[in-house]
């Protein structure tokens, strides 16, 4: 077998003992790897409480991982989500994969608890399960800084996946993070503070003058692509780049989403915080694009999600704010994007405007969960509603939205309602064709063919997050590159066509496993708002509320496209068509 | 299609009738393409409907085009389709565009289901001999007809590389030198319309409201006169500290709408959505004291600079990035170059020559014009230039 390891390596910390699979190569073609294979290993528990310590917590690759392929330093954390009690797998950046791989691994299953706080370690086939009783508390950096500098690569979780955050994040090599969801505390729940990982085999290629042929068309198309390798793209500016585009489009979520235009967006974009913190690089293992954007303090500069959260959706314009914000959900291991649409929903129940000061301090509360900060590392919804203020609570499944307002591009508000993971950008990711005219221009205000569009975006992304790869090199190249680039490192014949075929059969497996646990089509909704208030029109753009019966007309044509009944629940006819086996919820 | 119909059936009907009206498709045989939202919509009733909806079943997609090209493309492509060995394989432009995103352009005998949809779920496109080309979009009716115009244009390019080739050695057949004529003739009156066809206004356009209107009418010059398909091609212009330049992906008799004002200061990074090629452009209207530069893909320009009769240099087969030589199509420098910013991009290799002369040709991609206070200027050069690029080749194989 080429590309992967053949091996899977399976923890159970309840035992404190180790096995290994070898599964058969027939099991690695139908699954591939990340999202695909989490979906293989999930389905028989995931109707398990998300703190069962039968739940088991994934970390896999896919075969491009630790190959010349372009943008395959990426790996994939799956489990239910606590926060959302769906089916959810995060595509994280790093080193982690890449000494995964080079450990000889295609994936780690981590099931059972650990009596005391524990680690991984990983050095090639020699597995530990080391004592981490000392680490308790600690903040995340300080947990990094007990493993040598620039050897091998550690994920781990902070205190807020010890103190029952419900989107605590496992971040990874100080810069990159497993947010949404909170998977973060389905480790803490395992009393798992790390695994730290070290590699120093190679992964086999079937044929590497393939591979670097479709590297060379890839990275040709990735320099086409402004948004990637342009001058104001995300190699240079990471992808705070966006932020002024969703300002100049009347789309940017400001105030919790009760408007769209932040009129200070100007002082706190991406070009004044390179003024100010003239940052440097940072990256995945053997990308060139390099999105990472690192303070000269070592501080990360936040990304565009957290960016947008920490300033407009707070009426902030202190960079400083924003960029302490970032280090307090950093440290204490919080999703940036879920910590930010919570303190924007306590400022709406409240109605107390937190100030620059307060904002970071509020997080910290909240990484801690401690005085009101308990309250609030609930999510938005469980505490807009204990207040009983439901409307204010921006999320979809219980999932706090990103910062796309969905009045600015209807095709999001779609992909927002139906995604599985909840109000995620990143399933159909929208804002390619939307926003950003990758690969054409779609009319933004307008329902008509995104069904269809969003269905076809979910697969092409189930495949990547399978394969495991980065999605932003989609903004340029497409999976007819990436199958020529599969081709070369498994010597497997396969096509776009038929890496798509295979991300819809993860997505409707997906589905599948968010019916099991009572998830129907009445939960792919968006919160009342977007239908009733307007956005904050200018420019000549004017923003209108999403008219609900169209909504509810691309919703219906969705279902039926993806191949779901009227009431979005999985059809056993189109299970068999994908080949998925039928379980009834 | 009834009515005036979805937004689905508004762009499979849009689209289609651009084929037409840009001369890729002719009226008598009339493109066919289906639209699929939760429903498939045809522009038209067709026998063939049968074969592409067995297509579509088999692939993930939202459009499906079959269209047989207008003269001269259809003899065009018959004959580098006849020249594929066996009737199977692949056609292999070697122009920017094509090594860029098409890649290869994959033949098939017979407009068959099975054999359309296993090519398709490779590449973009398939050409069927004597059908024409079929493609499909994913996003949108408007990336089946990029698809389409691309093969036009990469396939005319190849074709009149090659003869260039068979012509100095002898080797031109009775078949290619029939579609050659039809390309002549084709072109040599595309070329006399252009030159007669009304300049856009004179620069220099002192308001926002100016420019954009210059900016729009230029483009949709650009297109009327055949210098480059609709998709391609970008234009700009400077006034103040502003430059203004078309989106990416952008169709130049499409631009209301499309066109970003960036900071010279760089103090926003709108340009994210701004042509690939930002750089050049803010380079040399930054520097040279001109205000207008107008880039389109004009067909002749780009054969005349993949000419090089040196077969034993070094570079050979890496041309377009390495070539060391000092090459001119007449006074206008030829430079290598790709897409992008790095040593051999044309981020670097573009903007001195363009500062110091009226026009450049980037090898096998396109030629960019320029204009010192307006879009005139840079119209007339780019007529002019692809005109003498059009003769200078008629004579490299002995035309008048």
């Amino acid at each position: 077998m080429h590309g992967w390891t053949g091996k899977i390596l399976h923890l159970d910390l309840t035992k404190g003992t180790h096995w290994v699979e070898e599964p058969p190569p027939e099991f690695y073609e139908e699954w591939i790897g990340g999202k695909g294979m989490a979906g293989a290993y999930l389905r028989d528990r995931i109707t398990l409480p998300w703190d069962s310590p039968e739940m088991p917590l994934l970390f896999l690759t896919g075969p491009l991982v630790g190959t010349p392929s372009p943008t395959a330093g990426r790996w994939t954390v799956a489990s239910r989500s606590p926060l959302t009690g769906t089916v959810c797998d995060t595509s994280v950046g790093g080193r982690f994969g890449f000494e995964l791989k080079r450990a000889g691994w295609d994936g780690i299953v981590v099931t059972g608890k650990a009596k005391d706080l524990v680690g991984i370690v990983v050095r090639d086939d020699r597995v530990e399960i080391a004592s981490a009783r000392e680490m308790e508390g600690w903040e995340t950096s300080r947990v990094f800084s007990a493993f040598p500098p620039k050897k091998g690569s550690t994920a781990a979780v902070g205190p807020a996946a010890e103190r029952g955050v419900l989107f605590a994040a496992i971040c990874t090599d100080h810069h990159h993070f497993s947010g949404r969801g909170g998977l973060g505390l389905v480790m803490g729940a395992k009393n798992l503070k790390y695994v730290h990982l070290e590699g120093s085999g190679k992964v086999s290629l079937a044929d590497p003058g393939a591979v670097a042929e479709a590297s060379r068309q890839i990275y040709r198309l990735a320099a086409t692509a402004p948004i990637l390798m342009g001058e104001f793209g995300i190699t240079n500016f990471g992808t705070q780049a966006v932020f002024d585009l969703m300002e100049s489009r009347r789309m940017m979520p400001t105030d919790n989403f009760r408007q769209t235009w932040f009129e200070a967006a100007r002082k706190v974009n991406a070009w004044s915080f390179h003024q100010k913190y003239d940052p440097k690089k940072d990256g995945c293992a053997a990308c060139r694009i390099r999105c990472k954007m690192v303070a000269k303090d070592g501080r990360s500069l936040p990304e565009f999600e957290s960016l947008n959260h920490f300033t407009a959706l707070l009426r902030n314009a202190d960079m400083e704010a924003a960029v302490e914000a970032n280090r307090v959900c950093n440290e204490t291991g919080m999703d940036t994007i879920s910590a930010g649409a919570v303190l924007a929903c306590y400022q709406e129940v409240t109605g107390k405007k937190l100030s620059p000061e307060e904002i970071p301090a509020l997080l910290e509360d909240m990484g801690y969960a401690r005085g009101e900060g308990a309250e609030l590392a609930l999510g938005a919804e469980r505490f807009a509603k204990k207040r009983g203020k439901p409307g204010a609570a921006m999320t979809v499944k219980g999932l706090e939205l990103p910062a796309y307002d969905p009045r600015g591009a209807y095709g999001m508000a779609l992909g927002y309602a139906v995604s599985t993971r909840g109000g995620c950008h990143l399933r159909a990711y929208p804002i390619s064709h939307e926003i950003l005219r990758k690969p054409v221009q779609t009319d933004r205000f307008s329902f008509a063919g995104k069904a269809r569009i969003v269905k076809i975006s979910e697969d092409i992304n189930a495949a990547v997050d399978s394969l495991t790869a980065c999605k932003f090199l989609f903004f340029a190249a497409s999976l007819e590159e990436f199958a020529k680039a599969f081709e070369g490192v498994t010597g497997l014949p396969a096509t776009a066509q038929d890496l798509m075929r295979a991300g819809e059969r993860f997505y409707y497996h997906e589905r599948m496993m968010n019916w099991w646990n009572g998830f129907t089509g009445e939960d792919d909704d968006l919160p009342e708002r977007f239908f009733k208030e307007p956005g904050t029109g200018g420019d000549g753009i004017e923003i209108e509320p999403i008219d609900r019966a169209e909504f509810l007309k691309a919703r219906a044509a969705y279902f039926k496209v993806r191949g779901l009944d009227p009431n979005g629940i999985p059809t056993r006819e189109k299970c068999r068509e994908l080949g998925l086996e039928w379980k009834d919820s | 299609m009834p009515g005036a119909g979805t937004r689905v059936e508004r762009l499979v009907r849009k689209y289609t009738d651009k084929l037409i009206s840009q001369g890729l498709c002719s009226e008598e045989a009339p493109p066919l393409m289906g639209g699929l939202d939760a429903d498939l919509v045809w522009n038209r009733e067709d026998p063939d409907q049968a074969v592409l909806e067995k297509v579509v079943q088999g692939l993930n997609i939202n459009t499906i085009l079959l269209a047989s090209p207008a003269e001269p493309y259809r003899s065009i492509l018959d004959y580098l389709a006849s020249r594929v060995e066996g009737g199977e394989g692949t056609i292999q432009p070697e122009d920017s565009e094509t090594r860029t995103f098409l890649h290869d352009i994959p033949v098939t005998r017979r407009l068959d289901p099975d054999r359309i949809v296993a090519a398709l779920k490779r590449r973009k496109n398939v050409v069927v001999p004597g059908k024409g080309i079929v493609t499909f979009g994913i996003v949108s009716p408007e990336q089946a007809f990029i698809h389409f115009s691309s093969v036009c244009f990469a396939c005319f390019v190849k074709f009149f590389s090659d003869y260039r080739e068979d012509h100095r050695k002898g080797r031109v057949v009775p078949a290619q030198r029939e579609a050659f004529e039809k390309g002549k003739a084709f072109y040599g009156k595309l070329i006399e319309n252009a030159l007669a066809h009304p300049l856009p206004p004179e620069g220099p356009y002192e308001t926002k409201e100016e420019v954009l209107d210059a900016m729009i009418r230029t483009g949709k010059a650009t297109v009327e006169c055949g210098m480059v398909d609709s998709f391609f091609g970008n234009i700009s212009y400077l006034l103040g500290d502003t430059i203004f330049i078309s989106q990416t992906t952008s169709s130049l008799d499409e631009l209301q709408g499309c066109i970003d004002a960036c900071p010279v200061d760089g103090s926003s990074t709108v340009a994210i959505t701004a042509s690939s090629e930002f750089s050049v452009h803010k380079e040399v209207l930054t520097q040279s004291g001109k205000r207008a530069i107008l880039h389109g893909h004009p067909r002749f320009s780009v054969i005349v600079s993949m000419i090089c009769d040196e077969e034993d240099c070094e570079f050979r087969g890496r041309c377009f990035t390495h070539c060391p030589k000092e090459r001119f199509a007449g006074d206008v420098p030829i430079v290598p170059g790709e897409a992008g910013r790095g040593p051999r991009c044309i981020s670097t290799t573009l903007p001195p020559p363009l500062k110091k002369h009226r026009a450049a040709i980037v090898y096998g991609h396109g030629l960019f014009c320029t204009g010192k206070v307006g879009y005139r200027e840079a119209f007339e050069n780019l007529v002019r230039i692809e005109a003498d690029n059009f003769h200078r080749y008629m004579e490299m194989v002995g035309e008048s």
